[in-house]
């Protein structure tokens, strides 16, 4: 999970109260934990759009002595728009762009040794799922959350069993352990 | 702790392993993998000393398998060894208590103590079930619990596992997972785990990928 969470995450943060970008950046981070953490002039430009469309508004602007701190609230439309959201399944992305696509595909397509990639690519992935299996957030939530990245790796790893299984079946006479 | 050397090995025509090395140091965790039929579990009966190879040299615990007569070999692997295999293989005449404590009263222990034991052992694998049960009455899932109970209850070095979790659903293998592999974190067990699941195999140390008989890869993954 490397991407930022989607507009409509933030709606969800503010739910239940109003809040300064800090704590929508820190609820973030803490929701999803295995995401790269966010900066906090992504946050600042999503709230930024979202008041823009009348999702959010500024609730308070206050100075306690230190920097400007804006509090954001959400509006009935947001409202609307988080439970829209959520009532909807997510669009199933099906378009083969993934990284471990592309380098196998460029792979093959180039001549280089797709097995070695895609046995390199194997190793990265169950390394990866070790890290996360061996340290499970506390919270339910976030193991939730985990479960969720370890699912999306064992499907990489079916995908690239499958790869390698093509791979050596287009080539007669040649497998991985004669290579 | 386990040192198998060019082990080769056929059933009337088909090859199931071909010159495959394997070294299994205390206190690791070990993922044999590979497509069905690469010959993962046939090595796995070899280096537990159920199936004697054709081919190659096998040392369990300092001892050379191959050298030892049938009673020997059973005796260390009954001390020293806990093996899980795929069905649970119980036995099907006795409750499933006792089929766990068989380890100890095989080994002359005596029965009440060999019974607290084992019924300790189910406890600990997660199984809620009349201690008088017949292995008939268990689902698979159940079965490879009192298997893997069974397996642990002597305390052994080696743990053999040949996909323990297949018959369990994603928690209930973790659970059962973590349980064999615990002899491992705390007390320098080595276990060496057969599987064609993913999630299981990252539980281990190290990958040992199998294909057509022969290791295709081997990668640390710590």
């Amino acid at each position: 999970m490397g991407q930022v969470p989607a507009a409509e995450v933030v709606l969800a943060v503010l739910k239940d109260a109003p809040a300064h970008g800090y704590d929508v950046k820190r609820a973030l981070d803490s929701w999803f934990p295995d995401a790269r953490p966010l900066a906090y002039g992504q946050v600042y430009a999503t709230l930024g759009r979202l008041v823009r469309d009348g999702l959010v508004e500024i609730a308070e602007t206050r100075i306690d002595g230190g920097p400007e701190r804006t509090v954001y609230a959400l509006t009935a439309a947001g409202r609307r728009r988080l439970a829209g959201w959520l009532a909807e399944p997510a669009v199933v992305l099906s378009n083969g762009a993934d990284e471990i696509v592309r380098k196998t595909v460029a792979a093959l397509r180039t001549g280089d040794d797709a097995l070695d990639v895609l046995c390199r690519q194997r190793t990265a992935h169950l390394r990866r799922m070790r890290e996360l299996r061996a340290g499970q957030p506390e919270d339910p939530l976030g193991r939730l959350v985990r479960d969720h990245v370890v699912a999306h790796l064992d499907a990489d790893l079916r995908w690239l069993d499958l790869a390698v299984e093509r791979v050596t079946a287009a080539r007669p006479g040649e497998s991985e352990s004669t290579r | 702790m386990l040192d198998l050397t060019g082990v080769g090995h056929a059933y009337r025509r088909t090859v199931a392993l071909r010159g495959v090395n394997l070294r299994v140091a205390a206190g690791e965790v070990v993922a044999v993998t590979g497509p069905s039929g690469c010959g993962k579990s046939t090595l796995l009966h070899v280096a537990a000393g159920i199936i004697r190879p054709q081919a190659g040299s096998v040392r369990l615990l300092g001892q050379d398998l191959l050298a030892l007569d049938e009673a020997d070999r059973t005796r260390l692997r009954r001390r020293q060894v806990g093996i899980v295999l795929q069905y649970g293989q119980l036995v099907p005449d006795l409750s499933v208590v006792d089929n766990v404590a068989l380890p100890l009263l095989l080994d002359g222990q005596r029965r009440a103590a060999a019974r607290t034991a084992a019924a300790d052992w189910l406890h600990r694998a997660g199984l809620d079930i009349a201690l008088d049960s017949l292995p008939a009455e268990l689902s698979g899932g159940q079965a490879q619990r009192v298997a893997a109970a069974r397996a642990l209850i002597t305390g052994p070095r080696l743990i053999f596992a040949d996909e323990p979790t297949g018959s369990l659903d994603t928690l209930g293998g973790e659970q059962l997972l973590a349980l064999l592999l615990d002899p491992a974190h705390r007390l320098g067990a080595a276990v060496v785990l057969v599987t064609h699941d993913n999630m299981v195999a990252a539980h281990a140390d190290r990958e040992v990928r199998l294909r057509d008989g022969a290791v295709a890869h081997e990668s640390a993954l710590r």
